[in-house]
């Protein structure tokens, strides 16, 4: 048991930690977010350069080689920074699912366009109606000859708008909600019958509703795909959970600094006791979440998917619970300073919020881990 | 990164598991299962049993009979040890006093107390909580003045954890009244048989007794009995308090805990149906062991921390142990006592030895108890009140 990290990832730390230092001031950001795409286009290319847009991918292909671990410490500095660049979108999901579900052929046409940033992705799977379940379908796939042809619907696709490719989720066979029959596509985003309409999130990223009339898809990933797809999405949790580390570390040293510095009725505010127990609680919630985002991180390629999910299930209670907690109290303890959008705090907040919201709230997530049992007392 | 342990580390858990479960009497470990008040007999057969296989005293210097485990090793052990509901070995003697003495003491202090204190021929309880100083301790006012070779030692003492069980009680009194408080302090050892101490019980809300106050009238205590030097008894007594570490975040137990739970849960109806089945009941458990799983890891990283450190210093992650292992461990006994519902009702405390039948199932008799008992867990040892202080001060630096 060791939870250190080898030379190679303390190498990959330094230097994405090193890139967000240099690239991700709170007034860099605001610039970025100014964009018509909402972000820059040359910390894409820098991220390119720097050879993480291959994070994932395999070494034959242009990648970096990297395993789940590579993935957290880079989502860790990357919530530190509030990243605004689609690189969850294109290289967690999107590259996640070419992955675990594209043909090697199809990886080798598609795999080195990403890692040169050439190419970014999306996945779109919610509905209008679904919530969070991924096998809650009603987009349609339906085959014409050798093609297959897309009617649906899809909500709040991550960087739909900025995405070149996007897989998509359609049903080829069964009920809106049966587990079996829901196909994995890859679609051109310029594809005719495709349209888009983009817009920012909350936490300042962007999102797309994306329409498919009679669009004929590129290529089937899988016509019952939901294993796979639920593989990549607790691995994009776990990711998520690491990002949310970063993003809670970073609040809770700005409210220690603030507890520090302000000073009221003569003396600073971090002299007071109840002020002081709060700050506590907040470094309690923030080494809870560490855990489990550790956790998720080495579960995450667990096989048994039921295994996998409990943990997957209990690091994404902890990380909601704590990031809504940190965030309501670094707001708090900042005061009106805190309220304000000119300062960065406010910001790492709404990001937390929509971490929740993401793949499943904290009560979905709790609900999900009853059902399978709770984590303990079980053979394994 | 790696949260795989090793082959050997899978071995060692693996004997761990077979000594625990099969050498501690499996009477003394179901009382632990259902929470019963353990007897001296009970604590004393354990411990002995721990201790002739070299496995009580495993945090002392190796002269002593201590192992110079890894922290990974140590780890396991207690985990173990927690899971199969083993009593952990007297605390007061082999957490507690005995560190202190191998640490501090004299060669004759330790030759002649360390071996009773490992196999529990001494039964150890503290005295350190007084009436008017618990949080703040250093205002102690129980006086051991020099007379001569003898300290004459009055004052009273509370909170004595089983002090009707102790056979000898280590101390802190003040030996210099004139000193600043931490310093006019000393750590001195005192046999429970002498003249002039009194034992009282005090009743805890759950109808039990576990705490005593202790009375001193004139006792006399040879000087022989002072561990290390006089007056610095506060410095000894703070290395006591943080001597224990990782134990303090008892994640075993609670895992031992929920597994009763679930296993209960199972039997009890609720609805019409198992309460297991019961969704509200479901994601209540589920909450505590997404908590119990985050403190597990927090736990096994300060673990894995330990051995890079330097002596002394403390991994910020370690401080957050007692205070959210204390909040599980309540939260558990609140869930087992809501399991047995209506049967949490009666009062079966005053049916000992009385040959009566529980009322309801067997099980259900301590519930209540137990959830009333635990309420103490976040007071002792430094309530999480004052936990919250240390972290915000040697960890937050405010």
């Amino acid at each position: 048991m060791d939870f250190d990290l080898s030379d190679d990832q303390r190498l990959l730390k330094d230097s994405v930690d090193r890139l967000i230092a240099d690239k991700y001031q709170f007034t860099q950001r605001k610039k970025y977010q100014a964009e018509p795409t909402g972000y820059a286009a040359e910390n894409w290319e820098a991220l390119a350069e720097l050879g993480l847009l291959g994070l994932p991918f395999e070494e034959t292909l242009g990648g970096f080689g990297g395993g789940a671990v590579e993935t957290m410490i880079v989502m860790e500095s990357f919530g530190r920074g509030l990243v605004l660049e689609p690189f969850f979108a294109t290289i967690i999901l999107g590259g996640g699912l070419l992955r675990r579900a594209g043909s090697a052929e199809l990886r080798g046409a598609l795999v080195p366009r990403i890692v040169a940033g050439k190419l970014k992705l999306a996945f779109a799977h919610v509905e209008r109606h679904s919530r969070y379940d991924l096998h809650d379908v009603m987009t349609t796939a339906r085959k014409d000859g050798s093609a297959w042809v897309l009617d649906g619907a899809k909500s709040v696709v991550l960087h739909g708008d900025a995405a070149d490719m996007i897989l998509v989720t359609a049903r080829t066979a069964g009920a809106q909600r049966d587990r079996d029959g829901v196909g994995l596509f890859l679609v051109d985003a310029r594809a005719p019958g495709v349209t888009r309409r983009g817009y920012p999130t909350q936490d300042g990223l962007r999102a797309a509703e994306v329409t498919l009339t009679g669009v004929r898809a590129d290529q089937c990933l899988g016509t019952s795909a939901l294993p796979i797809i639920e593989h990549v999405v607790d691995e994009a949790i776990a990711a998520l959970c690491a990002e949310a580390v970063g993003a809670m570390q970073v609040m809770n040293e700005m409210t220690l600094e603030y507890l520090k510095t302000r000073k009221q009725f003569g003396r600073t505010i971090g002299s007071f006791q109840v002020l002081q127990h709060r700050a506590v609680d907040m470094l309690t919630e923030l080494e809870q979440a560490r855990g489990m985002a550790m956790y998720a991180t080495v579960m995450s390629t667990e096989a048994d998917p039921v295994e996998r999910r409990r943990a997957i299930s209990a690091a994404k209670v902890q990380i909601g619970k704590s990031g809504r907690h940190i965030g309501q109290e670094a707001v708090q303890l900042h005061g009106g300073i805190g309220m304000t959008a000119e300062y960065a705090v406010g910001h790492y907040f709404k990001r937390m919020t929509v971490i929740d919201q993401l793949y499943g709230d904290a009560d979905t997530h709790l609900r999900q881990l009853a059902r399978l049992g709770g984590l303990f007392g079980h053979a394994a | 990164m790696d949260l795989s342990f090793t082959d050997d580390e899978r071995a060692f858990r693996q004997e761990m598991r077979q000594f625990f479960r099969t050498k501690i009497p499996d009477s003394i470990r179901a009382k632990v299962a259902e929470g019963e008040g353990l007897t001296k007999d009970d604590l004393v057969t354990s411990q002995r049993i721990m201790n002739d296989h070299g496995l009580a005293t495993v945090n002392w210097p190796v002269a002593w009979g201590g192992k110079d485990w890894s922290p990974v090793q140590v780890y396991l052990y207690q985990d173990e040890m927690q899971q199969a509901n083993a009593p952990t070995p007297i605390a007061f003697n082999v957490s507690m006093v005995g560190p202190v003495i191998a640490q501090f003491g004299s060669e004759e202090i330790k030759a002649r107390f360390l071996p009773k204190t490992a196999s529990a021929e001494i039964f150890w309880c503290q005295g350190f909580s007084e009436p008017g100083s618990g949080s703040d301790l250093a205002s102690l006012r129980t006086r051991a003045e020099r007379k001569g070779d003898k300290y004459v030692v009055n004052g009273q003492k509370i909170w004595t954890t089983l002090g009707h069980y102790g056979d000898w009680i280590f101390c802190l009194c003040r030996t210099d009244p004139t000193a600043k408080a931490q310093e006019g302090i000393s750590f001195i050892l005192i046999d429970m048989n002498n003249p002039g101490i009194t034992v009282r019980p005090i009743y805890l809300i759950d109808g039990g007794r576990e705490v005593n106050e202790v009375f001193f009238d004139n006792v006399e205590v040879p000087v022989e009995n002072l561990v290390g030097q006089e007056n610095k008894g506060w410095d000894y007594a703070k290395f006591l308090l943080g001597n224990e570490r990782t134990g303090i975040a008892r994640v075993g137990i609670s895992k031992a805990k929920v597994a009763r739970i679930k296993e209960l849960a199972a039997l009890e109806m609720s609805g019409g149906r198992p309460l297991i089945h019961d969704e509200r009941f479901r994601e209540k458990l589920a909450a505590v062991e997404v908590e119990l799983k985050a403190l597990e890891m927090t736990q096994l990283r300060v673990v894995a921390d330990e051995r890079k450190l330097e002596k002394g210093k403390q991994n910020p992650a370690s401080s957050i142990l007692k205070l959210k292992g204390s909040v599980i461990q309540q939260q558990l006994t609140e869930l087992l006592m809501e399991v047995v519902g209506p049967y949490a009702m009666p009062y079966q405390r005053d049916f000992e030895g009385r040959n009566e039948a529980p009322v309801g199932p067997e099980y259900a008799t301590e519930a209540a108890p137990m959830y009333f008992n635990y309420r103490k867990v976040s007071i002792y040892g430094g309530s999480n009140e004052i936990q919250r202080n240390i972290i915000s001060k040697a960890i937050l630096g405010l």
